[in-house]
């Protein structure tokens, strides 16, 4: 795909004796949600982690927006637009919701050789970050320590300092992980208003959430890619439905 | 960050109007021994202040601190001995040679974590030990007698105990503001952002290794300052400086007086080198009081003295 913002090619991972991403190809075009599903230890967080930067693939290239960013370090990455959310909270948790974002804005503020004005104090930082918290419904939250948010506070605030790195793409770990319905819900609003504006890949156990929002799904089993395409090809997949949708299905009666 | 009127400030402003007014206390009892011991703990809670900035504020437990007192002593000493006695060449080389030397201790250390950090930071301390006692020419392993203080022409008499008292406190009062101007600028918010969640840092675009980096050679400097001050107050350098168990020293005044905040470091160093004076007073067994004293401390003050003072004001 020649307009595709990010572009994997043959991706390959292996720990020890585990293939945990097997050859993955795939390509979002800009402005796309693509959803990855798959089973639980069928590598998405491996995937996530290779194109943050973190995990180093064994195999295979990564470019984004027409770069080769393989071996670019995960600070690199962020400033060049690429920005993840973690599946597991990963917040500053002794700081306030403010000083999360706040700081995720300094990153991208030029360097931070500044050794003498307090920087709580610049509004250059803080009114960012307070139009990040208010965008996913964390207005006047701003003041709380994050160690005494609720839980689906911290995972609306992953998205927000995710979001105040100004991404060209967002790569979402599982950001409902552990909601509650209420929450879902509002977080799939918050998802469906970036939608368009940000190109999206996401991470996400919720169905629901996956076949409301994706553009196109991708499914991963065993690191392998067995399926990729619009969410009607996906439900219609008897392969898919046999390796992961079978049981839910069978749930919803 | 605006200063209110509170428990733990008014300790603060008055355990700076003691630190004031010791000479005055020195001069009306004809107590010499007062003012060598509070120029000592001055000094050295430069040094805590030092550390507390990595280690509180960084959260990189250097265990070679003392190192830097090493260091900033010998650069005192070796001038002093070599006929170069102004302050204004010993000071400034003092604390750049510091600086230096954290720069290459940081430069490997910062690449590791945990106990592995911990042990580098303690091997290159060790190092520079042993350095010193290689040093025939300056003492070797017995040290060295500074025969002439650093001078400072018409400015400053260093040989004049209270002015050098006062001197040492000023620096004193300088660290802590500057640290703390530190800590809070887009720097300091680096620091601790790193302290607090390094991984996330880096995911959220900073390169924190070149910050943390700066960060230790910052803390090198200052505490480099502390060993020229030092070897002034001694006037004596040996390896003793920098043996480890002063790096020890160090991390138990920061951490007794509490970590993380600026102020705590001081509490740490005046409590610690009074409780010494006082307890081996009582016995030359003191460390068996001091020590499960620490412990307490430790259990059930995570905040050192003064995150209790700041328990109190909460209420």
């Amino acid at each position: 795909m020649a307009d595709a913002l990010l572009q994997i090619d043959g991706l390959s991972k292996r720990f020890g004796g585990v293939i945990a991403s097997d050859a993955i190809s795939l390509a979002v075009p800009k402005g796309q949600l693509h959803a990855v599903i798959g089973p639980n230890g069928a590598g998405k967080t491996t995937l996530i982690a290779q194109l943050a930067g973190e995990i180093a693939p064994d195999e295979g290239r990564i470019h984004f927006d027409g770069s080769d960013v393989t071996a670019l370090t995960v600070d690199r990455r962020s400033r060049f637009g690429l920005a993840r959310s973690f599946q597991i909270t990963s917040l500053f948790l002794d700081f306030t919701a403010l000083d999360n974002v706040a700081l995720a804005v300094q990153a991208h503020a030029g360097h931070s050789f500044r050794f003498w004005r307090a920087a709580r104090r610049e509004e250059e930082l803080c009114e960012p970050a307070r139009a990040a918290l208010a965008r996913v419904g964390l207005a006047g939250r701003g003041d709380v320590i994050v160690s005494k948010l609720s839980h689906g506070e911290h995972r609306q605030l992953e998205i927000a300092m995710a979001l105040a790195t100004s991404p060209r793409m967002l790569l979402l770990d599982e950001p409902m992980a552990g909601m509650g319905p209420e929450e879902s819900a509002r977080m799939v609003k918050t998802l469906r208003e970036l939608k368009g504006e940000l190109t999206i890949l996401l991470i996400e156990h919720d169905m629901e959430a996956v076949f409301a929002l994706a553009d196109r799904i991708t499914v991963l089993v065993y690191g392998r890619i067995i399926a990729s395409g619009p969410p009607e090809a996906i439900r219609a997949n008897a392969e898919v439905r046999e390796a992961y949708l079978g049981e839910q299905e069978v749930a919803h009666g | 960050m605006s200063v209110r009127l509170n428990a733990r400030n008014a300790f603060v402003a008055g355990v700076i109007a003691i630190l004031a007014l010791v000479p005055l206390y020195a001069a009306a009892s004809g107590n010499t021994f007062v003012m060598s011991l509070f120029t000592r703990i001055v000094i050295l809670a430069v040094a805590a202040v030092s550390l507390n900035l990595i280690m509180g504020f960084g959260g990189m437990v250097s265990f070679g601190h003392a190192a830097y007192l090493g260091i900033g002593g010998y650069a005192v000493g070796i001038l002093a001995k070599e006929g170069m006695n102004s302050g204004l060449l010993q000071w400034p080389l003092a604390v750049a040679a510091s600086g230096l030397f954290a720069l290459t201790v940081g430069a490997l250390s910062l690449r590791t974590r945990g106990v592995y950090f911990i042990m580098i930071t303690l091997a290159f301390a060790q190092m520079i030990y042993y350095v010193a006692i290689g040093l025939d020419r300056y003492g070797g392993d017995d040290g060295m007698t500074i025969y002439k203080r650093s001078q400072f022409g018409p400015l400053i008499d260093l040989s004049n105990k209270t002015a050098f008292y006062y001197l040492c406190l000023a620096l004193l009062l300088a660290a802590i503001y500057l640290v703390w101007r530190l800590v809070h600028s887009r720097f300091g918010m680096v620091i601790q952002g790193s302290r607090s969640n390094e991984r996330r840092m880096q995911a959220i675009g900073f390169p924190t290794y070149r910050y943390k980096l700066l960060c230790f050679v910052f803390a090198g400097m200052l505490c480099g300052l502390a060993g020229a001050l030092l070897a002034n107050h001694t006037d004596f350098i040996s390896p003793a400086l920098m043996h480890w168990t002063r790096s020890g020293d160090l991390i138990v005044m920061a951490v007794l007086g509490g970590m993380g905040t600026v102020f705590g470091p001081v509490i740490g160093a005046l409590a610690l080198l009074v409780l010494e004076e006082a307890l081996s007073g009582i016995t030359e067994y003191w460390q068996i009081i001091l020590g499960p004293l620490f412990l307490l401390v430790v259990l059930f003050a995570r905040g050192g003295i003064d995150g209790l003072l700041a328990g109190i004001n909460r209420g």
